[in-house]
């Protein structure tokens, strides 16, 4: 599965070409940043909201706060919208406003989570 | 006249009860989110005395009833529009901010207030507490859907959020009926002034701050030992089927052409009855009439006229039936999903899905739908080819014109007939038109940015007997009452069309009546298409609505076959349309909007008669030139 990073500006073709030439130890895919890149069943806990100040303020309404965790789950045939798990609630959106919630790095992992 | 006459969802602007005589009505406002089960308890508390009202000078729709108590107080409830929060942003919350501080013109501020949170998602509904709280009404905190909450493992302690909050608590099943009456308690109690709020022991937190009312509803969540309940599994189930890569798309297809079938056939025997019924009326009637001028009112004007639409009730509550089990079952929130991709290729969003579904129903409450969308221009443009969709009021017409000049054959098995599939391709077409028109504005002057798309997908739950009778209660009050004026009246006049200027005392022959010149008169505009004369009076009175067509044939037929060997309007027509002039007439009512109610409420939608005009130039545009095309392809080709 090929990975698609919105933050990244590689271009897919010239990795594939490499990746086939080299058989060698595979370099593991940039860790995810944004909530697009997160795969179904996943999780990732935000970190902040890169968007106007009314959509972020809707969003947080819904429940994409900074400190949730988020877990992307089923989807429209063809890949979006998307179905996000979020505080208790199920929120659709499409892949271009998913690219723009930031995530915590997996590091920082267990961040505080509201839900008890 | 009330600007939207005719349908279910929006009732008649009746204005907001204030100060009666003597004693001012005691006024109760219902608030939640959306998805909370606000509307549930509505009804559970109003019952059928409730209608549906719109704030005076802007465009946010209410519903207003009396609540079912013993005792003589007045009480009256209000049922605001769903929010997540008091912030003003959209007209929706601003209405629900002005209503709860007592700034909105001609309502009253409500005497107590009732909110109403789903228990199964307390952490992030408990968040809207802070502001009501904060407007020092006395509150009650109804938390909905206790069995869900009871039966997937979750808990709250009652006692304890209420003295966390300072405001007394429910727990409730709006559904089931159970704790009903601790609502009730409150109502009444707050009538007689023995009901005040307590601090709060966690200190309200700065409303503008999202991140921290969300912690203070943590921190109150944890406080009352909130044990959110396990994953919907059923939802999560369901889920896998109906967003499936491919039997979703495939199950709501099937779902559409399930619904047509059923609205073709199922009412069938629904309607033969009413039919067979308003016949018998209608020569009960007559036969105890002297002969006579006044006979002939009644039993050809207003039995033919006004009957021969009444018929069609039993097709339209079956389509009102459908769209409220999709709604209440939250089936269209995934349909939206479904039909986001699709709408963005046109320039709109999943969200516009929705309106547009309901306009199959009616393009008013449609219309009034379009205020969730967020961008103007969307909800703009979902508002000018929202009339395009396929409404009920076509569907006498069509199924009229279908069942003369279609020969029913099996199409797709068992499942779908060949006039249930003319039925459908109608349906279709007025989608088509819808979208392509959708994306023309949306590539030039209605021309935006794309806006985000976020929905949130409530539960599936299993509608409500109750909720779906009482929209088809409220849809069968409006359809009546509709036939008991606009048609009543037009078949009245055309009736008396029919019958001057009299000849030696005598009517005189439907030709030459002001209803025959008139038809004659635009006969020449319309033969193109097809159509003669008699047609053209039905084009005519269908201006005000598109079902009179169907009661203008039936009137004038009526008129025409004096005597007892009038033949039914089916086989009328056949005599009256080649088949090419009859689908002709499908496709000219596919397009045209012929429909007053519907231009009313754009013109307020919009804040203008620029919008409808356009809109009623383009859309009779259309229909002519379709109706004309049609035609003549169809006639040279029948003749080659």
């Amino acid at each position: 599965m090929t990975c698609f990073t919105a933050s990244t500006d590689t271009d897919p073709m010239m990795q594939m070409s490499v990746n086939r030439e080299f058989e060698g130890p595979k370099v593991p895919p940039p860790s995810p940043r944004t909530l697009a890149d997160l795969k179904e069943g996943a999780s990732g806990i935000i970190d902040r909201l890169d968007l106007p100040e009314d959509v972020a303020r809707r969003l947080m309404e819904l429940g994409f706060l900074p400190g949730h965790v988020v877990v992307p789950a089923r989807s429209a045939p063809g890949g979006e919208p998307r179905v996000y798990r979020v505080d208790g609630s199920e929120v659709a959106l499409r892949r271009e406003t998913a690219a723009r919630l930031i995530l915590r790095p997996p590091s920082q992992g267990a961040g505080r989570n509201l839900k008890s | 006249m009330s600007d939207c006459h005719s349908c279910g969802s929006c009732a008649v602007a009746a204005p907001l009860p204030k100060l009666s005589k003597g004693t001012r009505s005691h006024v109760v406002a219902i608030i939640g989110p959306p998805n909370s089960g606000k509307s549930t308890l509505f009804n559970r508390l109003t019952g059928l005395r409730q209608k549906v009202a719109n704030f005076p000078g802007v465009t946010v729709e209410q519903r207003v009833g009396r609540a079912r108590t013993a005792g003589d107080r007045d009480i009256t409830l209000i049922d605001l529009p769903g929010v997540y929060s008091l912030n003003p942003r959209s007209e929706d919350e601003q209405v629900t901010h002005d209503v709860l501080k007592g700034e909105m013109k001609d309502a009253p501020k409500p005497d107590a207030v009732l909110l109403i949170l789903d228990s199964t998602n307390l952490g992030r509904h408990l968040v809207l507490a802070a502001p009501i709280l904060s407007l020092q009404l006395p509150t009650l905190v109804i938390l909905n859907m206790a069995d869900d909450l009871a039966h997937r493992g979750g808990n709250v302690d009652t006692a304890e959020l209420a003295s966390q909050l300072g405001a007394p608590v429910a727990l409730i099943s709006a559904t089931k009926g159970d704790g009903v009456e601790k609502v009730f308690q409150f109502i009444v109690g707050t009538a007689g002034g023995t009901t005040s709020l307590a601090a709060p022991k966690v200190e309200l937190p700065v409303l503008q701050d999202i991140p921290r009312c969300r912690q203070w509803a943590h921190q109150v969540g944890t406080g009352a030992a909130y044990q959110a309940p396990a994953p919907p599994l059923w939802t999560r189930r369901l889920d896998a089927v109906f967003l499936h890569p491919v039997a979703g798309p495939l199950i709501f297809l099937a779902v559409v052409a399930g619904v047509f079938q059923t609205i073709f056939s199922g009412a069938k025997p629904l309607m033969d009855g009413l039919q067979a019924l308003i016949e018998h009326a209608s020569q009960w009637v007559g036969s105890s009439l002297p002969e006579g001028i006044f006979r002939s009112l009644v039993v050809d004007g207003i039995g033919h006229g006004v009957g021969s639409v009444i018929v069609f009730l039993p097709q339209i509550l079956l389509l009102f039936l459908f769209i409220g089990i999709l709604e209440d079952s939250g089936y269209l929130a995934r349909a939206a999903l479904i039909a986001d991709r699709t709408m963005a290729k046109f320039g709109l969003q999943g969200k516009s899905f929705i309106p547009l579904l309901s306009a199959y129903a009616c393009a008013v409450p449609a219309i009034m739908a379009t205020r969730t969308i967020e961008s103007k221009r969307d909800r703009l443009a979902t508002i000018l080819i929202a009339p395009l969709m396929t409404c009920s009021a076509r569907l006498p017409v069509y199924t009229l014109v279908i069942a003369a000049f279609i020969h029913e054959r099996p199409l797709l098995g068992p499942l779908l007939g060949t006039q249930a599939g003319a039925l459908l391709g109608l349906y279709a077409l007025g989608f088509l038109a819808a979208i392509v028109t959708a994306r023309l504005l949306k590539s030039s002057i209605l021309k935006s940015e794309r806006t985000p798309f976020m929905l949130e997908m409530p539960p599936y739950r299993l509608p409500t007997l109750r909720s779906l009778g009482l929209r088809l209660v409220d849809r069968s009050k409006v359809f009546l009452r509709r036939a008991g004026t606009v048609i009543l009246a037009v078949t009245m006049v055309l009736w008396v069309l029919l019958h001057l200027p009299l000849h030696d005392g005598k009517p005189p022959e439907i030709e030459h009546s002001f209803a025959g010149m008139i038809g004659h008169t635009v006969e020449p505009a319309i033969k193109p298409l097809g159509f003669n004369w008699k047609i053209g009076i039905g084009l005519i009175s269908s201006l005000a609505a598109r079902e009179v067509i169907v009661g203008t044939l039936g009137t004038i037929y009526g008129v025409e076959d004096t005597g007892d060997n009038s033949v039914g309007l089916r086989q009328r027509l056949q005599s009256e349309l080649t088949p090419a002039g009859a689908v002709a007439l499908l496709i000219f009512f596919a397009f045209a909007m012929q429909c007053m109610s519907t231009i009313a409420v754009v013109r307020r939608e919009t804040g203008g008669w620029k919008w409808p005009a356009i809109q009623f130039a383009y859309m009779t545009f259309l229909a002519y030139l379709g109706a004309l095309i049609t035609n003549q392809v169809l006639r040279s080709g029948l003749l080659t």
